[in-house]
């Protein structure tokens, strides 16, 4: 920190002076950051405003010029029928919405945690020294590597209830008594999508608690290994708090993509009530169902929803990012 | 050719106070070091001279002018760095002239022929076409000092640029700087280091640096000679100067008395002060016998020579005339 | 003793690489399937089987022949590249000023990007559509590099930034003597330095943009535009019963082998790429 260049004096026992060479890079970087934030105003910022607009109006999808504001509508209005009788409409009592926002969560919170115990579990592998590490290596960067669609697609079929490999599999190692139609029931679409999304990131999670483990220094487990301290609780004692930080970050990562999956849901299990998450329900209404003012009502609550999660796991988990200071 | 004026600089960062109001005037044409413990603020004004620093408050002048806020490149400097800081994608010769591609009106002959100039000073031209990591540290450190001579500063600044090489390199490496003063007598250098032994043989004057201020600035002799505290008296000098305080002092009318192992004989009997010895060295030239004495280190006394003291024996000493340093009780000389 | 020691020894290596075993076959098989499908006749797909068992062509020859699927894949090439081209000449320099120079609100911004590339894109799904609509861009690659810049700008400013951080800062310095602007010290000595990063950010952009669906489903509408993930979740058979499960796997596995052949040359700058920022201890 002291050999900064530009450390900025706070304590001023005279005048104080901004060099030449400050002053330059100082406008340097003003100049150099403008048209990036500029670019991300027009591309995330205007848009995102739009959409919380869009949610408080009768937009369509064919009128969205002459959208008119009704206030809180599509969030909540109270009916009253001609018989007299009081209902409540809207999306925050709209049954859709809220299985739609189970949907996410549970899927969210299984399939990161079971990828991160995955994750930790080939980690611990490939942290191992052995001969053909470079090979899994290689060979678990695949998953990783391939098109959301297109492992949605390859699983598909491999799940595909007549010609699957998978319900043969089953079958011939008597694991299962009968063809399931994984994706079609509403029991299995979720362990289907669970399946798909844990065999295609468990990598990434993998990948970013190596680097975490193998900034572990050696010393320590040959320290530990004098010591006489069992595997296992050299484990929760060294590994587990070293690798904390770097697993809390790859975690949050994992959620945030997790909480807006759209889609794999969108391929593997489409129509299926069991799977619909919060970003399919809200593009089906914005696109779909010509509710465009109901969709970006979701779309604003799904947002309020994952920055409040955000926000809650950085504070709870007190997650620490590198946030850039030299 | 310049010289530098500091006037009452300070330097913060945040609200740690590095630099404490450092008075000090570079004459144009000299090779002035800055020496001092690590953290005792060397390093910083340096960058405060170079201008990658700001200063937060005094006056800083080159040749009676004020650069407090002038750009690096437009104060004329060259720099060293510890590192040595060479453009690992360019080669020895791009790194060279590099400044003067920058610089408008120079054209490519011209550039040419400076860095031919240098190279051949440093005699580093048949590795003009070689990248910085085909290259050794000491190769490396020259084409560094290649890169400051190419730009023609009026001032050179170095820092502690010795200290990534090896012992018998850094040698070598102190002495073509020193040549390289003298060939370039019309430039100001200053230069910083930890190793007194660096200050001594390179500087033409010293400024001893402690806690952000400035302990006392001299030529070498000067500060050998008449040390203006017990810091730089202790620093500046190998082996160590011994102190010998409270009383064993008491004869000579001062809180610690100060005596360069160098400055001690040894005498058959009687002397001013007596000890035991625990360890001798013999480096060949010279040797040092350490002596237990009751004092907070043992004294060391070097004497010419090969000597045949074994640990055990008691020996008497006694400081050579006019070489004893008085001090009182703040650390100040008594003159 | 040390015989049971032996046969406890044998038993762990033995787990440990029916562990290998099973994450390697996990790992490749989903492939390796559809590399099998992909090369099967007619109702030959219909036969499950572990091994090939036939060679032939046909799924492939019909996803040149038929349909668009040639336009997506240039689409999809052209989309990436320039959405990764756009964004990496915006970052390179926002990199710079975030990671070499101090100034107020930094870290704030900072954490600003990484939110917004972390952000849930269907959040401005309906705004981006109506700007989208009112650039007169619907339907055309520009609103899909467009769109993109969303999350592409983010994931690069942030991760260059974490790698310009740990470029020396005496190079900087040496650089800012010998008289170097901001711009200088950028163009002619960090790229330089950095192009093994810029290469990897940019990857990992490009596969970002090549794999996306959501955008690339809403803002295209005609198969002449669409990329090839819509391209190929959208093929169909001749009925809405008869899924052409070959055509499919074919088209799969021609979007995914360049990917796969580039992320294991890469992949230990892959790896680097992913972690910069997010794991520093």
């Amino acid at each position: 920190m002291a050999t900064d260049v530009m450390a900025e004096p706070v304590v001023q026992t005279g005048v104080k002076i901004k060099s030449e060479l400050m002053q330059q890079r100082v406008r340097a970087a003003q100049l150099f950051l403008l048209p990036m934030l500029l670019a991300l105003a027009v591309v995330a910022g205007w848009p995102l405003l739009r959409s919380i607009y869009f949610s408080f109006t009768d937009a369509s999808l064919n009128n969205i010029d002459g959208a008119e504001w009704i206030g809180f509508g599509n969030y909540l209005r109270v009916q009253t029928l001609d018989s007299g009788a009081v209902r409540y409409r809207g999306l925050l009592v709209d049954p859709a919405w809220w299985n739609a926002v189970w949907n996410t969560l549970r899927f969210a919170v299984l399939s990161v945690s079971l990828e991160a115990v995955l994750g930790m579990l080939v980690a611990l592998v490939l942290n191992a020294e052995f001969r053909g590490r470079g090979i899994v290596r290689a060979a678990i960067l695949i998953p990783w590597a391939i098109p959301t669609i297109v492992s949605a697609k390859m699983w598909s079929w491999m799940l595909n209830d007549q010609f699957g490999i998978l319900n043969d599999l089953g079958m011939r190692l008597g694991l299962l008594s009968q063809k399931v139609a994984w994706t079609a029931t509403a029991e299995t679409a979720m362990t289907a999508v669970l399946i798909v999304d844990i065999w295609k990131t468990t990598p990434f999670m993998a990948l970013l608690i190596l680097a975490g483990l193998q900034m572990v220094p050696k010393d320590i487990y040959e320290a530990a290994e004098i010591d006489g301290v069992h595997p296992v609780k050299q484990f929760f004692k060294i590994t587990l708090p070293l690798v904390r930080p770097a697993l809390m970050v790859a975690i949050i990562f994992r959620l945030l993509d997790a909480l807006r999956i759209f889609d794999l849901i969108y391929v593997l299990t489409p129509n299926s009530s069991a799977t619909k998450t919060m970003s399919v329900l809200a593009r089906e209404n914005l696109f779909d169902f010509d509710k465009f003012a109901y969709g970006s009502a979701m779309s604003t609550l799904l947002f309020l929803i994952i920055a409040l999660l955000t926000i809650l796991y950085i504070w709870l988990g007190k997650v620490r990012f590198d946030g850039g200071d030299r | 050719m310049a010289s530098i004026e500091l006037r009452n600089i300070r330097k913060a960062f945040g609200v740690v106070e590095v630099i404490k109001g450092v008075d000090l005037t570079v004459r144009k044409g000299e090779f002035m070091v800055f020496v001092g413990p690590s953290g005792c603020g060397k390093s910083t004004l340096l960058r405060l001279i170079s201008g990658l620093e700001d200063i937060t408050s005094g006056e800083m002048l080159f040749d009676g002018k004020v650069v407090n806020s002038l750009a690096p490149s437009k104060r004329g400097i060259a720099m060293v760095f510890q590192s040595y800081a060479l453009y690992p994608h360019m080669t020895v010769y791009e790194n060279m002239a590099f400044g003067l591609t920058l610089e408008k009106g120079h054209d490519k002959e011209e550039i040419r022929q400076r860095v031919e100039k240098a190279a051949d000073m440093l005699q580093i031209r048949q590795y003009l076409d070689r990248l910085p990591k085909q290259l050794s540290g000491g190769q490396r450190q020259r084409v560094a000092i290649g890169r400051a001579i190419t730009r023609d500063p009026k001032v050179f600044l170095f820092d502690e640029p010795l200290s990534n090489l090896d012992a018998a390199l850094r040698v070598a490496t102190r002495i073509e700087i020193a040549k390289l003063h003298e060939s370039m007598d019309n430039v100001t250098m200053v230069y910083v280091t930890h190793d007194q032994v660096e200050a001594m043989t390179l500087a033409d004057r010293i400024c001893v640096l402690r806690d952000g201020l400035v302990e006392q600035v001299g030529t070498p002799m000067e500060l050998y000679e008449t040390p203006n505290s017990v810091f730089v008296a202790g620093f500046i000098g190998s082996p160590k100067m011994n102190f010998i305080s409270g009383d064993k002092a008491k004869p000579f009318n001062a809180e610690t008395v100060g005596i360069r192992g160098e400055h001690i004989n040894i005498v058959p009997s009687g002397g001013t002060w007596s000890g035991t010895v625990i360890h001798t060295e013999n480096l060949g030239a010279d040797s040092y016998v350490y002596l237990e004495m009751g004092t907070e280190e043992p004294v060391v006394v070097r004497l010419e020579g090969a000597n045949s003291y074994r640990s055990g024996d008691t020996v008497h000493i006694s400081p050579m005339d006019g070489k004893v340093h008085r001090f009182d009780g703040a650390g100040k000389p008594i003159l | 003793m040390g015989a049971t020691f032996d046969l406890w020894k044998l038993i762990k290596t033995v787990l440990f690489y029916t562990a290998v075993v099973f994450i390697v076959v996990v790992s490749v098989f989903p492939f390796y399937y559809a590399i099998l499908t992909s090369f099967k006749q007619g109702t030959d797909i219909f036969r499950i089987s572990y091994w090939p068992t036939s060679f032939s062509l046909e799924n492939y020859q019909a996803v040149f022949s038929q349909g668009s699927f040639p336009r997506n894949l240039l689409n999809s090439v052209f989309v990436a590249s320039v959405t990764v081209i756009l964004a990496l000449f915006l970052a390179v320099t926002a990199a710079f000023a975030l990671s070499r120079v101090r100034f107020r609100g930094r870290g704030f911004l900072l954490m600003v990007i990484l939110a917004v590339s972390m952000f849930p894109q269907i959040a401005v799904l309906s705004g981006l559509f109506e700007l989208i609509r009112a650039l007169g861009i619907y339907n055309t690659p520009w609103a899909l590099i467009f769109s993109y810049t969303i999350f592409t700008l983010p994931f690069t400013v942030w991760v260059l930034t974490t790698f310009m951080r740990d470029l020396p800062i005496e190079i900087e310095e040496a650089a800012i003597v010998d008289g170097a602007t901001p711009w200088v010290i950028i163009t002619r000595v960090f790229m330089p330095l950095m192009w093994p990063a810029l290469v990897t950010t940019g990857l990992l952009a490009f596969i970002g943009a090549w794999n996306e669906f959501l955008f690339a489903l809403t803002f295209t509408s005609s198969n002449d535009t669409r990329t090839v993930p819509v391209a190929i979740a959208l093929l169909s058979g001749g009925s809405q019963y008869e899924v052409p499960w070959g055509i499919i796997m074919a088209a799969s596995v021609i979007v995914t082998v360049p990917l796969v052949i580039l992320v294991l040359i890469f992949q230990r700058k892959i790896v680097s790429g992913l972690t910069a920022g997010g794991v520093k201890g």
